[in-house]
């Protein structure tokens, strides 16, 4: 088998992959959070700063969703197809609260009416919590398995997928989003509603480390089996343990008022927190609950080597342009919001 | 109902749905460049106001054609994942291709091009609305070629056995090139450009008959003419290479599109008609023999009919794949004919004074829209019953996991949102239709060198 840098295609593309979802809960983590706040926001006026501090960018963020199921779709298809058709009914209700928030963000301040202002503000904030839960959903069923047979598809009933653990993910996930939202609005803001956000932060912060704690416990007492690989190779533990560092400093910066720090940080922590359900996982990537011998792993589930190395080309071309443009647009962007003809 | 039935609905009509907006957004993003950049070449306000109005306008379509798009990305696993896990190995790169070349380019300038008229330069903002528009062009290259892949594979073989066959790359520009790809892409452009060109048709036309906004629609009206003209015409042309590429490649389907049965006769080219399937006959109007000389240059030469094929190795609905062909065609003429004539009278200093020719235009937005969908419906039901062309049948296709139930309740919920995204969409175009451009001083263009200071911090 080919291999670059001492590492075979199909964990290179785990590698990416993994990437391009990280890179998706930072950047659609916090506008989904702010989303999550918008209702706790009260003034008709702080709630168009808020929606404004994520206008340009949000469909920007979106697309590393896209590209992570199209990644998906061609290194690993049968983690796509098994996965989507699994979860039907999550993943539908997921596409549907999709649309339902672009419309809401695209829709809102288009009408004066404040009925229609208050249906789109519901619909926005709805749509985006349960958006994030119903990721850490997806998430928490695909670390414990699920009934895959030897076809690769489905053979269980899919009211499953809402179990406690997989459902204190999702809201440990919204917490998560919500504190990254919350540190991002309040650096995009100022005034009056920045003194209101720096209170609504503190909450996140709480609610934050408190799911953290619960998640990790449930873990650690129910599915044992997830922290073995950081038994076998020791060195592992260096990812917790800068996971507990990084959410440690979230706290301290705030306080210092450095948001900007914060925010690298609270974008750290999700990627610490997804580097270690990549190491708990690899190299299975959904495990089957009926016979360890049906789970899919990156390489039974793999495209061909041909296919990968092609992927790898189009992966290194592609991703200097997406950063060097993101980063482009959110330099544009940058500063505190200011409204204008232009704004939603 | 199965579940191959609802499922294929369901595509059938998220796909549908969605393909309303992405040719508005190609052509409206074409329009907006020509705009833009007769501003920057002559510094007119009035083609600065046009690209504002057709931006907000823009957002719009741009807006709903991402929202429905994500549903189609995620469709091919939630519905069908075999067809997945089978063409995965070289329908995906293309797909990983259409995410990082083109989204990101289209979604990442979006926000410049839509916020950015008071923070960046005149210059820059051009750069973006030419970033979006190129952004959507690239979306459609990649996945017109996964699609023309399905129609016409090539670069590839197939590997393993039953439920763990599937087809692998061998090639990747064979792939890309495959012998359907150019052409189709070049036809489905073009389609999208007149989608964009006829709606800015309509609307100015609509303005100049209410007498609103009139120099500015003038101006706006000759500039999308001009693309109309170009795009018609060629659009047949390449219309008629996709036709020359069926007769090779998928000659069930073009036995379908006109209906020829027989296979031992010279086929013929109807303008209309109405196929009755039981006695395998057409009665219409057209050119006897015109498809035996479309294809083989004789008019006399046989054309192999459906009745080569075996039963379940062609097209079931051959009187709705032969309308939706013809009724493409027949709109292809007549935009042909109306651009032409446009630009006849324009050429006589005549064209605003016709009343009445605005007023077809104010109606002929339609007309694109119809014949891009009829188009798609004719090539993708003339490809039934696979979903690989030859290689992989849409029955075989489906996800196992999925009930039909299941498929029933996201076909509804679907169903609804969209009802709801149309109704949004139309409500809000007539908004800002009538509107109109804001004529008169705008802001002045004032990107904020100094804003970096302006305090990230605090
Ligand atoms: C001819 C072009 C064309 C065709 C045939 C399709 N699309 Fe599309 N799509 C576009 C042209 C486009 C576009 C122009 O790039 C869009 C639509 C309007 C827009 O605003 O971007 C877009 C948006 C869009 C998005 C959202 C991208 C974003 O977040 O910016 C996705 C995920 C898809 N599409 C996926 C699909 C899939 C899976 C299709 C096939 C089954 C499909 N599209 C057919
Ligand atoms: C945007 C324009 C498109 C339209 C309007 C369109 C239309 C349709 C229609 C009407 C069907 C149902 C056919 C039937 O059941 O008889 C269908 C099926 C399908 N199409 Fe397309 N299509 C489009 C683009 C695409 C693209 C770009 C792809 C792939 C890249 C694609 C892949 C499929 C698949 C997988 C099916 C399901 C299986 C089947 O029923 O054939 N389509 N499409
Ligand atoms: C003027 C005469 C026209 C001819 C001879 C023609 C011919 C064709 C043919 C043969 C196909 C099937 C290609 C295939 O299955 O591989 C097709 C598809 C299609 N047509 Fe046309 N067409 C014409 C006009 C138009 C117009 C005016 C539009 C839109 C404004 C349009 C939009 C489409 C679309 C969207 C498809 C599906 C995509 C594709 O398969 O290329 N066509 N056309």
């Amino acid at each position: 088998m080919a291999t670059f840098l001492g590492l075979d295609y199909p964990t290179l593309w785990f590698l990416v992959v993994g990437g391009v979802f990280s890179g998706y809960a930072i950047l659609d983590g916090f506008d989904l959070g702010a989303g999550a706040w918008h209702l706790f926001l009260k003034k008709e006026k702080s709630r168009r700063i808020a929606l404004n501090a994520v206008g340009p960018v949000w469909d920007g963020n979106e697309v590393w969703l896209v590209i992570g199921g199209g990644a998906l779709f061609a290194g690993f298809p049968v983690v796509y197809a098994t996965l989507f058709s699994s979860m039907y009914i999550p993943f539908m209700l997921f596409l549907a609260f999709i649309i339902f928030r672009a419309t809401a963000i695209e829709f809102r301040s288009k009408e004066e009416m404040a009925w229609w202002r208050k249906t789109w503000d519901i619909t926005y904030s709805l749509s985006s919590i349960m958006l994030s839960i119903l990721l850490g959903i997806i998430l928490g069923n695909v670390l414990q398995g699920f009934e895959i047979g030897a076809d690769y598809e489905f053979a269980g009933n899919w009211l499953n997928f809402f179990n406690p653990y997989a459902i204190i993910l999702g809201v440990t996930t919204l917490s998560l989003f919500m504190m990254h939202g919350a540190i991002y609005l309040t650096m995009k803001t100022e005034g009056r509603l920045f003194t209101k956000l720096k209170l609504l932060l503190r909450r996140a912060i709480i609610f934050f480390i408190l799911m953290f704690v619960i998640t990790t416990a449930y873990t650690l007492i129910y599915f044992p089996h997830l922290s073995d690989r950081f038994k076998e190779v020791p060195i592992l533990f260096i990812f917790p343990l800068l996971t507990f560092l990084t959410i440690a400093n979230i706290p301290r910066l705030v306080n210092k008022s450095k948001y900007r720090s914060a925010f690298l940080f609270s974008a750290l922590t999700v990627s610490f927190s997804l580097a270690i359900v990549a190491i708990e996982l690899y190299p299975v990537l959904i495990p089957s609950t009926l016979d360890a011998a049906n789970s899919i792993t990156i390489y039974n589930a793999a495209s061909s080597e041909k296919s990968l190395s092609i992927l790898l080309t189009i992966a290194a071309i592609g991703a200097p342009l997406v950063l060097s443009y993101t980063a482009f647009v959110f330099w544009t962007f940058r500063g505190k919001v200011k409204l204008d003809e232009t704004s939603y | 109902m199965d579940v191959e039935i609802l499922a294929r609905i369901q595509f059938a009509f998220t796909i549908a749905f969605h393909y309303i907006y992405p040719p508005l957004s190609i052509g409206l993003g074409l329009v907006m460049v020509f705009f833009e950049g007769a501003y920057l070449r002559t510094g007119n306000k009035q083609y600065e106001q046009l690209a504002r109005f057709w931006t907000r306008i823009f957002a719009v379509t741009f807006g709903i054609g991402v929202a429905t798009g994500i549903v189609m990305e995620f469709e091919f696993g939630t519905n069908w994942a075999t067809y997945s896990r089978y063409v995965g190995d070289i329908f995906g790169s293309a797909l990983a291709a259409e995410g990082i070349f083109a989204f990101a380019l289209e979604s990442g300038f979006l926000g410049i091009l839509l916020f950015g008229w008071n923070r960046v330069s005149p210059r820059v903002h051009f750069i973006a609305t030419v970033g979006v528009w190129l952004g959507s062009m690239f979306s459609a290259v990649w996945i017109v070629v996964a699609n023309s892949w399905q129609q016409t594979p090539a670069g590839y073989h197939v590997v393993g056995e039953g439920i763990h066959a599937r087809a692998e790359i061998t090639d990747f520009w064979a792939m890309v090139f495959n012998p359907s790809s150019v052409d189709r892409l070049l036809h489905v452009w073009i389609g999208a450009f007149l989608a964009g060109t006829f709606l800015v048709l309509s609307v100015h036309a609509y303005y100049l008959l209410k007498n609103r906004h009139v120099e500015l629609s003038k101006r706006a009206f000759k500039i999308a003419l001009s693309i109309a003209m170009v795009s018609s015409l060629l659009q047949l042309f390449i219309g008629h290479r996709s036709a020359d590429g069926v007769a090779h490649n998928q000659p069930a389907k073009l036995a379908a599109m006109e209906g020829h049965f027989d296979t031992l006769a010279p086929a013929h080219m109807y303008a209309l008609g109405w196929v009755d399937k039981e006695s395998q006959t057409v009665t219409g109007i057209g050119l006897p023999g015109g498809l035996s000389f479309l294809i083989h240059g004789d008019f006399k030469e046989p054309v192999k009919g459906l009745n080569a094929f075996p039963e379940d190795e062609r097209p079931g609905a051959v009187n709705a794949i032969f309308q939706f062909y013809h009724i493409m065609i027949a709109i292809g003429m007549f935009l042909i004919a109306l651009s032409l004539y446009a630009g006849w009278q324009w050429w006589r200093g005549k064209l605003f004074e016709k009343r009445w020719l605005m007023w077809v235009f104010v109606w002929a937005v339609i007309l694109p829209q119809i014949a891009n969908q009829t188009g798609w419906f004719a090539a993708e039901m003339g490809r039934q019953p696979w979903v690989v062309y030859g290689l992989l049948r849409t029955s075989d296709a489906l996800s196992k996991a999925v009930t039909a139930n299941q498929v029933l309740f996201s076909l509804i919920l679907f169903s609804f949102i969209y009802s709801l995204l149309l109704a949004l969409f139309l409500y809000m175009m007539n908004k800002k239709i009538k509107h109109g451009p804001v004529e008169g001083t705008l802001q002045e263009h004032r990107p904020k060198q100094e804003g970096m200071v302006e305090g990230m911090e605090g």
